[in-house]
């Protein structure tokens, strides 16, 4: 039998879409009369609206709370794996916190590189790997010194290294000399001499100019310090320790539909706000999981939707979203009050005490569950006024 | 050349520094050199270090050379006929002490059995792994390593006889157990250590079953009728000290029975316990609040006001009471004096302690847990031949933890108390389960230790078999009647208002951050409010400048100190606290201004 339109179309709107839409699937499936149609969709309304979060639900500290209770079993242990399998990442607790405080440093950047066309030979995947790995001119060299008399660095190279890497002189000095303006290059033989143009040179100053020319790029992607071959569910992915998002989907063999870094904000900045978004939902599940903690994934939806809810990525912080919390004494009571004080007397900052901390703090209902709700109500004096 | 430290004083180098460390050590085991000193070769930082200071820890260990150890059958013969001795076997070289940084340059089997070639010492015993204590575990190596540490540390707990001497001690807070028994399941250790001389528990008959969910997590159930026999009963000991203090100007305290012009004289109730020394008679029954020493002080400030004072003269009353929420029974009095030259008046109470609900009571495998029911023996289980269990154990308590010592020891107590002999269950070399479980067999039990029982209610078989057996049990030292505290109440801090802290001032339970945060997620808004009530205030408030306004009672009427009285003030409610708040601000400057507005 047929899902009747007319009722369904008198439930849009009412019903989110993806539930009508399965509703018609399964009406369809099991072939519901009318009647029964009618009920089942009832019933699923009935559902909807009670599962939905009532006025006054303190849903911030039910979060909170969902959060903290689990954290407590967290062990701060980070997982050591063995082998070259995957590196070490940092999980638990640690690695929560670095996602909520939304640090710009996380400790162990990592992405996972998909590829759109699995690698033929071991050779096709070396190559690869070797378009993404970062190698800096230190990598390259045999030997790098001062020379004290004539002030000039003299850099002598690893001939089979860069055979091995495949780096042939011209692209090397000519990204030597694109990175280091100040610095004239010659090349003589076996050896580079290095002779920076500025005027009065200090052995100091030519000390920070050779540390310098040690971390020089030179080839692959800047930033990615290691790249591992790993089976994922029959697939081989690449994972990187170190992340440079922009770069490598502009790789043609990547699958940039897929691959992820495992930086917020080098997510939010390559990708979109939306994507951050997802990016932490995804990270913060990923650490409860391996933790073998159950969280409410509309929880952890909730926070990201707060710390990425302005366009940028803010942390928990009260540099963050708690800093920017409309009370004063709600942020003086979370940390450095005397700043957010005196901050809030030099301005002359009225507090409208609208929410929980502030009620708490002068002992007042709170404005929530019970607290919420407001009589209204027509005194008999306020009637004789209007006549 | 390789450095050489002395107690990390640079000394001098060696050219060749394995060669050397092995000289210093083949000296010393040659009684050339100390025994004291310790000599490793550091290789990451390619220095020798040798230490001869004192306060570091040491252990001895049998020299290995080439897989044989130098302790022979005929030192062990000599030793066992006291022809040698320890010192003996030091001195030629056969046992060495390593400290921490030698023992990094050693390898050491555990047993002769995993002797080998690359071994450089051997174990004296296995059993050294582990501690004084934890060599008291019996069948240690039967359970979970962790298990072992907590099994030692609730023994330091469990309530015994602390000290020979206890009658003439006067010790804070100690507890002494009535006839406690020697283990049956015992261990090398208890015989090392005199066990028997001081022993800390009780041999019990234990069933490991659930009982009416009374034993569930952790808590245990007694058996009332074993209570009343004296199980586990101890005697609790409170010093009461009072010390006749000098002060300045030849004042003294005075210990007797205050006058009754003292000033805070209590009254003659509660000094009725009290001799004409002022202080209490031996035997007297006190409680809480009862005075125990009267002693009264010369008055607290003394200047030139006193010429023209009355009440100059006027002595203060400073006796001692028993703590609050005590009581007990005067046990023994001491009258000394203290390095300084006053008289010191020592009394202590003592408090018949028998099991109640909360009392805290341990195995000797981490296994603790608190009295959660005590049952009339009429009502406890029973087994076929009639035998009351005087503990049920929850049997939950054990798949998690991996305890399984704890249960050989039940199976050890078993046939330990039917044969009438001693278990030995010393780690690596007890009696084994098996031998166990056949003796058992042999005297007409089952094996596995389990027994037919009947539900002591309606009488009723249950269908399960159930696990009895004997066992070491302690009671430890924390007991609810120390413990309890609950206030309606009472006294509050002087700054904030707020109920004071602590059991023994009668403070107040803190409803904390996260059990606010709790009432917050509940939604009870108006309960949280209540709840925080204890330093609400009402507190006058100007509309003008939105500053704290004065009160004058005698005028009823409201005024503010900066606006004057010609402007409106109205009562709020608040916390005190936030009082505190706002007037903490404006010591720093800032000017915090409320703005009323009528809530309805």
């Amino acid at each position: 039998m047929a899902v009747d339109d007319d009722l369904l179309k008198q439930y849009k709107g009412r019903i989110p879409e993806p539930l009508l839409k399965t509703f018609r699937e399964y009406a369809d499936e099991v072939g519901l009369s009318k009647a029964n149609q009618k009920k089942a969709i009832e019933k699923i309304e009935g559902r909807y609206l009670n599962s939905k979060i009532h006025p006054g639900e303190a849903i911030g500290i039910v979060t909170a709370e969902s959060f903290g209770e689990p954290g407590t079993q967290m062990t701060l242990r980070t997982f050591h794996f063995a082998g070259v399998a995957e590196a070490n990442v940092t999980l638990g607790l640690p690695r929560l916190i670095e996602i909520f405080d939304a640090r710009k440093d996380i400790s162990t950047p990592i992405m996972e590189i998909y590829l759109k066309k699995q690698p033929k030979d071991e050779k096709e995947l070396e190559k690869l790997i070797a378009l993404i790995k970062e190698i800096k001119f230190s990598e390259v060299l045999a030997e790098i010194t001062i020379n004290i008399a004539k002030m000039i660095i003299e850099v002598k190279l690893n001939r089979k290294r860069m055979k091995d890497l495949e780096i042939r002189d011209d692209p090397l000095l000519k990204a030597l000399r694109t990175t280091l303006k100040t610095v004239d290059i010659l090349d003589k033989d076996d050896l580079l001499i290095m002779k920076p143009k500025v005027k009065e040179l200090t052995l100091p100053g030519l000390y920070a100019i050779k540390e310098r020319i040690k971390e020089v790029h030179v080839k692959g992607i800047e930033g990615i310090k290691q790249v591992l071959p790993v089976k994922r569910n029959e697939e081989l992915i690449l994972i990187s320790s170190g992340t440079n998002l922009k770069k490598v989907i502009e790789i043609e063999e990547v699958d940039a539909s897929k691959t992820t870094s495992n930086d917020i904000f080098e997510i939010a900045k390559v990708l979109g706000i939306e994507a951050a978004r997802n990016g932490i939902v995804r990270e913060v599940s990923k650490v409860l999981h391996d933790q073998g903690l159950e969280i409410d994934d509309r929880h952890i939806m909730f926070v990201s939707d707060l710390m990425t809810t302005t366009g940028t990525v803010k942390g928990v912080t009260r540099s963050g979203i708690t800093g920017e919390k409309e009370s004063v004494l709600a942020r003086a009571s979370f940390e450095t009050p005397i700043v957010h004080l005196i901050n809030a007397s030099m301005v002359g900052e009225i507090d409208k005490l609208n929410s929980v901390v502030e009620n708490v703090l002068i002992n007042q209902p709170i404005p929530l569950g019970t607290g919420l709700p407001g009589l209204v109500t027509k005194m008999k004096g306020e009637k004789e006024d209007e006549q | 050349m390789v450095d050489v430290y002395v107690d990390e004083k640079f000394v001098g180098g060696v050219d060749n520094a394995k060669e050397f460390v092995k000289a210093v050590k083949e000296e010393r085991r040659k009684n050339k050199l100390p025994q004291s000193i310790n000599v490793v070769y550091d290789p990451d930082f390619n220095e020798v270090i040798i230490n001869t200071i004192t306060g570091r820890a040491r252990r001895p260990l049998i020299i290995v050379d080439n897989g044989v150890p130098r302790l022979a059958e005929e030192h062990i013969k000599k030793l066992q006929s006291r022809e040698i001795n320890w010192d003996w076997l030091v001195r030629e070289g056969i046992i060495e002490y390593l400290d921490a940084a030698e023992e990094e340059d050693a390898y050491v089997a555990l047993n002769d059995k995993y002797l080998t070639k690359e071994h450089t010492h051997l174990e004296i015993s296995p059993v050294t792994i582990l501690g004084l204590i934890t060599s008291l575990v019996p069948y240690a190596n039967f359970g979970q390593s962790s298990r072992l540490n907590r099994g030692s540390k609730t023994q330091k707990q469990s309530l015994g006889l602390y000290a020979s001497n206890f009658l003439l001690r006067i010790d804070t807070d100690v507890s002494l157990l009535h006839y406690p028994q020697k283990p049956i399941v015992k261990s090398f250790m208890h015989d090392v250590l005199n066990y028997e001389k001081h022993p800390s528990g009780h041999n019990i008959t234990i069933a490991v079953m659930s009982c009416d969910g009374y034993n569930m997590e952790d808590a245990i159930i007694l058996n009332k009728g074993s209570v009343e026999r004296g199980l586990a009963r101890s005697s609790y000991y409170r010093p009461y000290v009072v010390e006749e203090l000098r002060y300045q100007g030849g004042l003294v305290d005075e210990i007797g029975v205050p006058d009754k012009d003292v000033k805070g004289y209590k009254s003659e109730d509660d000094y009725k316990f009290l001799e004409d020394d002022g202080i209490v008679y031996p035997e007297a029954k006190l409680k809480e609040n009862d005075v125990v020493i009267g002693k009264t002080s010369p008055p607290r400030f003394l200047g030139e006001l006193e010429e023209f004072s009355i009440a100059a003269n006027m002595r203060r009353e400073s006796s001692l009471t028993v703590k609050q929420g005590e009581h007990g029974t005067v046990d023994f009095i001491a009258v000394t004096e203290n390095e300084e030259g006053n008289k010191l008046i020592q009394v202590r109470l003592r408090d018949l302690r028998i099991p109640e609900i909360g009392d805290k009571f341990a195995s000797r495998h981490g296994q603790k847990g608190v009295i959660g029911r005590i049952v009339p023996q009429a009502d406890m289980p029973f087994t076929a031949s009639g035998i009351t269990p005087d503990l049920i154990f929850s049997p939950h308590s054990l798949p998690s933890r991996m305890t399984i010592s704890h249960l050989i020891e039940i199976i050890g107590g078993k046939v330990g108390s039917l044969a009438g002999r001693h278990i030995d269950g010393s780690t690596f070399s007890a009696e084994s389960e098996a031998d166990l479980r056949k003796t058992l067999l042999e005297m007409g039990f089952r094996e596995n230790g389990t027994e037919r029982m009947y539900n002591g209610i309606t009488g009723e078989e249950f269908s399960a078999n159930i696990f009895v057996g004997n066992m070491y049990y302690m009671k430890l030292k924390h007991m609810v009647a120390n413990k309890l505290h609950a206030r309606a109440s009472g006294r509050i801090q002087l700054l904030t208002r707020q109920p004071i802290e602590g059991r023994s001032k009668g403070g107040g339970l803190r409803l904390g951050e996260m059990e606010k945060d709790c009432f917050v997620a509940h939604g009870a808004s108006l309960l949280l409010k209540e709840r925080f009530d204890s330093d609400k205030t009402v507190v006058y408030v100007c509309e003008g400048c939105g500053m704290l306004a004065v009160y004058d009672t005698m005028k009823g009427k409201a005024y503010c100190t900066k606006c004057g009285a010609n402007i409106e003030v109205s009562p709020v409610e608040l916390s005190y606290a936030f009082k505190l708040l706002l007037d903490e601000l404006k010591a720093i400057g800032i000017y915090p201004k409320m703005q009323l507005k009528s809530k309805y």
